[in-house]
């Protein structure tokens, strides 16, 4: 029996998916696979098939308001869409199973199935038809464009085809990648502060503003370039980062007023930590490919990881 | 927004193209066209390598070694021994 959902949000829908854009329960943040109509859907209304990550389920069901259709929720544990569409979790098999599972084909009497187009990467539709006789039709990549494509008689447009990076959604993922982060920050941090306690209480300032110049870095590399990605020049992620961290290196040194050592050794490090945390932004982002991040790497990890315990050292230099 | 030049692994075989189309619509990033009936590469530089078309081609004319671009996941596996993996879905281990 399918479960009946309402297109409305509740502040508690909403709450929760706040919640898990800070990386708070995200792993855990679920529905129950299965089918599920919305509105008074009949037998021969829509089924649109999506993920069992909530946020996911609610971004789909808010656009649905007035339409009447079939949700069938695949077990993607808890994973959106696109990224378990990579892993195959939403896959060929995965969906076979729960057409079966589900009774579908007892529930409608056509025999058409609309995917998100970000399933592709793991749902083959030639070889669901083959395996079950349900076409597959590849739907747009927004959930908000869902309505104008049924109006279109299930056709996308080209718009509604293509993936974006915009500002907002750009911000939607800093959250999370600052949560993850900042507990780096913070065992560097208080390793720098209890040393600089035993060395002295002169030395704690110094350690104080080393771990303020190291927290800038991370935002540098964190906030600030994916925040300003498309304006900064190079189209390499640690490049970028690289970039804004010397601004930041610079203007850390002036305003904690550094001696030469501490002011090379700001140079080499926060560049180099900046460009190691944007080089990380690649996994949020939408238009990299593997083969592009493997060079980053192999281009770039070693000159980060010299040039950061370089730096590393020519502050310790200047502190004693 | 576009990503390194020259590096994405895509390729076509023209031999084994139907020009079906199923390629061009599961694009996110509007990589290919059909063009006299053939799959064609138009903007080479912005496949992101999600592997879509390969998945969706009935006839194996597209080739594209799949994988994520995400700098967590490949040093995940290179220090783990094994292919690039950012542990969602999991129980443990964070996400991309």
């Amino acid at each position: 029996m399918a479960k009946t959902v309402d297109a409305r949000l509740t502040f508690q829908d909403r709450l929760g998916g706040w919640r898990v854009r800070w990386g708070i329960g995200r792993y855990s943040y679920l529905v129950e696979p299965g089918m599920y109509a919305i509105g008074k859907p009949s037998d021969r209304d829509v089924v649109l098939v999506t993920a069992n990550y909530k946020l996911t389920f609610d971004s789909l069901r808010k656009e649905l308001n007035g339409i009447n259709a079939w949700i069938l929720v695949l077990d993607t544990r808890g994973i959106n869409v696109w990224c378990a569409a990579g892993k195959g979790t939403f896959g060929t098999d995965e969906l076979v199973k729960r057409l079966q599972s589900a009774g579908v084909d007892k529930v409608v009497t056509h025999r058409t199935l609309i995917v998100p187009q970000l399933g592709a990467p793991g749902v083959s539709g030639f070889e669901v038809f083959r395996r079950t006789g349900f076409r597959v039709v590849f739907g747009p990549v927004r959930a908000g464009d869902l309505p104008r494509f049924l109006e279109r008689g299930v056709k996308a447009d080209q718009e509604m085809r293509i993936v974006t990076f915009s500002f907002l959604e750009r911000l939607a993922v800093i959250p999370v990648e600052l949560v993850m982060s900042l507990k780096y920050f913070a065992v560097f941090s208080a390793i720098a502060l209890v040393l600089g306690v035993l060395v002295g209480a002169s030395r704690f300032q110094e350690a104080l503003s080393l771990s303020l110049s190291v927290l800038g870095a991370f935002f540098t590399g964190i906030v600030l370039v994916p925040a300003l990605l498309p304006w900064i020049p190079f189209r390499s992620f640690a490049l970028k980062g690289w970039t804004l961290g010397l601004f930041w290196a610079v203007a850390a040194g002036y305003l904690w007023r550094a001696g030469p050592w501490r002011f090379c050794g700001n140079l080499l490090l926060l560049p180099a930590l900046s460009a190691f945390l944007s080089l990380n932004f690649t996994g949020a982002s939408t238009f990299t490919s593997q083969t592009g991040v493997n060079r980053e790497i192999k281009l770039f990890a070693k000159p980060m990881g010299v040039a950061a315990a370089l730096g590393l050292l020519l502050t310790l230099v200047g502190a004693v | 927004m576009k990503y390194l030049k020259d590096v994405t692994t895509l390729a076509l075989d023209r031999e084994r193209c139907t020009g079906c189309g199923e390629c061009v619509a599961v694009c996110p990033h509007g990589v290919l066209s059909v063009s006299e009936r053939k799959a064609v590469i138009l903007d080479r530089d912005s496949c992101m390598e999600c592997g879509a078309c390969r998945r969706n081609c009935p006839t194996g004319a597209v080739h594209v070694q799949p994988g994520v671009g995400c700098a967590y996941a490949i040093f995940k596996g290179m220090l783990s021994g094994t292919a690039p993996d950012c542990g969602c879905g999991s129980k443990t281990g964070s996400c991309c």
